[in-house]
């Protein structure tokens, strides 16, 4: 008889340590996140203050927090991954290393949010998106005596020799979603074509997505083709960036928030999900200088920040130019066709 | 051994008892480590103690290893308990017993052996040795890195190795030296061979985890790296012949520059001298990338000179400082003052009396420089040299905001990783060729120059003043010092004035609005506020720095002690892998650390811990030098006087020598926090959203064109280091005064 006491008692003794743990886990929130550092820091701690959860952040680019789940997938520690262009987002679906979630915040969004959302079997979800395009720096394009660019072609006239940056696409997703959106807008072979025309005019190819309008804003450089959301970031700063959308239509990413599958604390990441969705939030993220359009409908959006709606946005086939098999064809073709032409 | 055989049989009784105490503290240690604290890592960081309130010890995430086994889970922590066990068999035992010596031999070396076999043969998904899987099956549980306990379990059974070696009689059976040898052997082992050796391997794997040499041979020999399309036609050529030309330019012109001052300051009558070698401490204090963003500010397209020139002489700018131009002047700026400091010991060791004797024989000035200074410099002028190649190859910070479109091993290493590509072998392989560039350049110095003899000393009392410069020398040797002086001058003022100003070039107001943004404070009722973007990473930095230095001095002083004082089988190979760190570029070690330690058996990846580890074994190789150099001047007669007393080796270590060392370990602590402060090749692949580090957050504030902030911040820095050389050189002098006025 006081043998059983005794195993009851211990029993409940580790019933409770075990309860104990298990309540501490949906007191924390293990956040991956890929998009600007201070952007996901107001995440974070907005999410804490919000909720009281506390918030385990870990920034990396889209790329390598895709590696790091794909390597934890056995044991996943992370629970939730937001920002980041959707590429590797719809690739973690693909691999069934994320979980199906439909938030009840859907209603409110976008429509290119959700189409995006069910074409990975409702694993990811649109955040934010924004489309591809160039600015120029005002005062160096006059003090040059340059034409006004206005469409990809123009970018091709000799005059330009010397003036535009871009991102090299074998460092910089940005870079490469340029070079996928030019096959797409051109066919593979004139768009091929239009990079070796572009290739004589730039002066240097810079390893960071954004740093070709970040040197224009400085005055070191003259036209830099970047997401349009940071050339708008570089005007409203007060550099003299004028943002320019192409005539022809542009590409454009879309940035992705998904659901690590195996997550630790399930109830916690789908409590970040929905929050994240919420208008309130995603206006926020005008605080960081982010002007992506947001996937809520009624975020509020700068009026500086380039309206999709006005901008014509060629159909991106996210499936085929995200795949890694494309991806590797058409930047191998890159380095062997346009990166070794002189300049 | 003869030291045992002359003892009195009390003293070896207690000698033998001092042994079973220690084998008995490292094994309550042990037992501890098995039995009390949680045997794998804790993912909240080391100094949570999370675990003690929710789940410990039966939580599995939590548990200590024997409550882990009397689970019935991991088993395979079992062997472990036996060598732990084992050593309490002949703790009453003499430790001249051979029984003694053999079972802790047996004890540590199994134990740790085991150890290490399960931490790599067992990870996070299961069996990590394809082996073992078709020999077991599959396994069907995890494990994941090692935690506190097994830490200490590891310190008990190295232990339990050097006290059975010390036992056989190992380095006249000293606990103490032997232990040393062993702590030092071990850490050296974990945290320079292994990630070493790791990210070789990494280099041999595809993404599939398949080994090969043909996928080593395919992305060694990759066009990027090797190509000479520069040569031909108006293509950039290859990264490896890029860091080539640009550490044989730089290495030269640091060279030739550092000798002028040299010659100035020793052989002009220029008065200031002391003010020459006061400066050499710039390069030191300077966060590394401040110097090229002075340069864009005054060179780029849109730079102040540019503009100026272009204006007063109608030309049209461009951008040419982008590219080597520019990543040559900054690190020739910034590695000039280093190539002074190693040429003015050459050029003042050049005996005068020989000169004196030459021009006794009737040579003119020109005649005596020419035969008999000039070669005696020449060994001088090669060290010189590879210095400079060597800092040049490892700079990461100027190629990263001046490079342009000429790329550099040290920054493609960067990109590889966090890139769009993210090929992990990729950057391995390039870190192979900057590691056997910047090895053979280490060698080269080594060998080649240790082992002629240019000593000028003939051992007599060499009096005598050293002749001034021949004419002909005389005014380029001035014009040249007083232009690159008049250059580092503006550059630093520049970087001062940047810090003041809204926004170069577009906005010259001037504004204290960067101090604020970055180091702002605010009163509210609640206390103080650090409102400032730069507080967070500045603690951090301080904190991380503060804690590495003293253990890099430490670390060391106790491997420059063995390497003076002891004798000892495999010295030289131990006195080399504690030196080799010094030729591994930071990028490398960033690039090694993050492939060895962001897995299971030891798990570091985003903790503070890796960067202060980072820290210690990159700047471990001064301490040395500077333990070895002032422990050589110490009279061994000392040590010896000491012993004959009845002390041990720690004893003396303790109380004689480290008292009088003092200077060296202020020396070694201070550099090792400064060069903490301002390191960035390898911290920028280590640091984490809770760590950061001011060097990679001033990096990220370039990156989003705040340049304002970033110089503000970088400043700051340069004071902060300035105020620690500052205390050191107070210290240092107030120990020799207290030193001369004991004596």
């Amino acid at each position: 008889m006081k043998k059983t006491i005794a195993t009851l008692a211990a029993s409940v003794a580790i019933a409770a340590f075990a309860t104990m743990g298990a309540s501490a886990k949906t007191h924390k929130l293990t956040y991956y996140c890929s998009a600007q550092e201070d952007w996901c820091q107001l995440m974070a701690k907005g999410f804490e203050e919000a909720t009281g959860i506390k918030v385990n952040m870990t920034r990396k680019s889209s790329g390598e927090t895709f590696a790091q789940i794909k390597a934890e997938a056995a044991n996943p520690k992370g629970d939730v991954w937001w920002g980041g262009t959707g590429d590797p987002h719809l690739q973690a679906a693909e691999e069934g290393l994320t979980e199906p979630y439909e938030s009840p915040m859907r209603k409110e969004l976008n429509s290119w949010a959700i189409s995006q959302s069910e074409s990975a079997g409702n694993r990811t979800i649109g955040i934010y998106s924004g489309a591809l395009g160039y600015g120029y720096n005002t005062e160096l394009l006059k003090k040059n005596n340059l034409p006004e660019p206005k469409c990809w072609k123009d970018l091709l006239k000799p005059e330009y020799k010397g003036f535009i940056q871009m991102a090299n696409p074998n460092s910089s997703g940005t870079a490469y979603t340029t070079l996928a959106t030019i096959v797409q807008l051109f066919g593979e072979e004139k768009g091929f074509e239009f990079m070796k025309g572009l290739h004589k005019n730039i002066n240097n190819y810079t390893k960071s997505g954004s740093a070709p309008i970040k040197a224009a804003a400085r005055g070191e450089n003259t036209i830099g083709i970047v997401f349009m959301h940071d050339a708008v970031k570089q005007a409203v700063s007060g550099f003299p960036i004028k943002v320019v959308a192409p005539c022809e239509g542009t590409g454009y990413e879309i940035g992705s928030m998904s659901i690590i599958k195996g997550a630790r604390n399930l109830e916690a990441a789908k409590k970040f999900y929905d929050w994240a969705l919420t208008a309130d939030v995603q206006s926020r993220a005008l605080e960081v200088k982010a002007f992506q359009v947001m996937s809520n409908k009624s975020a509020k959006s700068s009026p500086a920040a380039p309206d999709l709606a006005s901008i014509k946005l060629i159909d991106y086939d996210f499936k085929k130019y995200g795949s890694s098999a494309e991806r590797k064809r058409l930047l191998k073709k890159w380095d062997d066709e346009v990166k070794v032409l002189p300049q | 051994m003869s030291d045992t055989t002359f003892q009195s049989p009390a003293h070896q009784r207690a000698a033998g008892s001092g042994t079973n105490r220690t084998v008995l503290l490292w094994l309550i240690i042990g037992i501890i480590g098995f039995t009390l604290l949680p045997w794998y890592v804790q993912e909240d960081g080391l100094w949570s103690f999370y675990w003690l309130q929710y789940g410990y010890p039966f939580e599995p995430d939590y548990a200590p290893a024997a409550f882990l086994l009397g689970q019935n889970s991991k088993i395979w922590l079992a062997p472990l308990a036996v060598f732990l066990v084992l050593p309490f068999t002949v703790l009453g035992k003499h430790k001249t017993d051979p029984v003694f010596a053999k079972v802790l031999l047996v004890s540590g070396i199994g134990g740790l052996g085991w150890l290490l076999f399960q931490g790599f043969a067992i990870g996070i998904q299961g069996w990590q040795l394809g082996i073992l899987e078709t020999l077991f099956g599959p396994l069907g549980d995890q494990q994941y890195g090692l935690g506190y306990g097994a830490m200490l379990l590891a310190a008990c059974f190295l232990f339990m190795i050097t006290i059975g070696a010390a036992a056989r009689g190992a380095v006249n059976g000293d606990i103490f030296v032997v232990s040393s040898i062993g702590f030092v052997v071990a850490i050296v082992g974990i945290f320079i061979f292994y990630p070493i050796v790791g990210m070789l391997a990494n280099a041999l794997r595809d993404n599939e985890g398949v080994y090969s040499i043909f996928i080593f041979l395919e992305k060694f020999l990759d066009r990027k790296i090797w190509g000479l399309g520069c040569l031909t036609a108006n293509v950039g050529c290859g990264v490896a012949w890029n860091s080539l030309l640009l550490g044989v330019l730089v290495g030269a012109s640091t060279t030739a520059l550092g000798l002028v001052y040299a010659l100035v300051a020793t052989r002009s009558g220029f008065k200031y001298g002391r003010l020459l070698r006061a400066l050499t401490v710039l390069p030191i204090i300077t966060p590394p990338f401040v110097i090229g963003l002075a340069i864009i500010l005054l060179f780029g397209l849109s730079g102040s000179v540019t503009q100026f020139i272009a204006n007063a002489f109608d030309i049209t700018p461009t951008r040419w400082v982008y590219g080597l131009p520019g990543i040559m002047i900054a690190q020739v700026l910034a590695y000039t003052p280093i190539a002074f400091l190693v040429l003015i010991g050459v050029v003042e060791g050049v005996s005068p009396s020989m000169e004196e004797a030459a021009q006794t024989l009737r040579a003119d000035r020109w005649t005596t420089f020419k035969t008999v200074t000039w070669p005696l410099m020449r060994p001088g002028l090669a060290n010189a040299f590879l210095l400079g190649f060597i800092e040049s190859m490892a700079d990461f910070g100027n190629p990263l905001v001046l490079g342009g479109n000429y790329d550099v091993l040290s920054t493609e290493i960067f990109f590889s990783i966090v890139g769009a590509q993210n090929d992990q072998g990729r950057a391995a392989v390039l870190a192979i060729v900057l590691l056997t560039f910047t090895l053979g350049a280490f060698f080269a110095q080594r060998r080649w120059l240790g082992k002629k003899s240019y000593s000028a000393n003939t051992g007599k009392g060499d009096g005598g003043a050293h002749p001034l410069l021949p004419r002909r020398l005389k005014w380029p040797v001035y014009t040249i010092a007083a232009i690159w002086t008049f250059m580092t001058v503006v550059i630093y003022l520049m970087i001062f004035y940047g810090s003041v100003v809204e926004v170069w070039g577009l906005k010259d107001n001037l504004t204290f609005r960067h101090y604020v943004d970055a180091f702002g404070l605010k009163w509210t009722e609640n206390g103080l506020l650090w409102v400032g973007s730069a507080w967070n990473s500045f603690w951090t930095t301080l904190q991380i720095a503060a804690i590495a230095a003293p253990l890099t001095a430490m670390l060391g002083l106790v491997t420059a002690y063995l390497l003076v004082r002891q004798k000892f089988t495999g010295k030289g190979a131990f006195e080399f892998g504690t030196m080799l760190s010094f030729a591994i570029p930071g990028t490398v070690i960033g690039v090694s650390y993050i492939l060895a330690f962001n897995v299971p058996p030891i798990e570091l990846t985003g903790t503070g811990a890796i960067l202060v580890l980072s820290f210690i074994f990159r700047n471990m190789p001064v301490g040395v030098r500077a333990g070895v150099a002032s422990m050589a001047q110490l009279d061994k007669s000392l040590d010896e006087a000491s012993l004959t007393l009845g002390a041990n080796a720690w004893q003396t270590f303790r109380s004689i020598i480290l008292p009088l060392l003092r200077p060296a370990i202020l020396a070694a602590v201070v550099y090792s926090f400064v060069r903490a402060m301002t390191a960035i090749s390898a911290v920028i692949f280590l640091v984490s959203a809770e760590y950061n580090m001011a060097t990679a957050y001033i990096i990220g504030r370039v990156e989003n064109n705040d340049y304002g902030l970033a110089i503000a911040y970088s400043t700051v820095l340069i004071f902060v280091m300035l105020a620690a050389v500052g205390i050191l050189q107070l210290l240092i002098l107030k120990s020799s005064k207290t030193r001369l006025s004991e004596s």
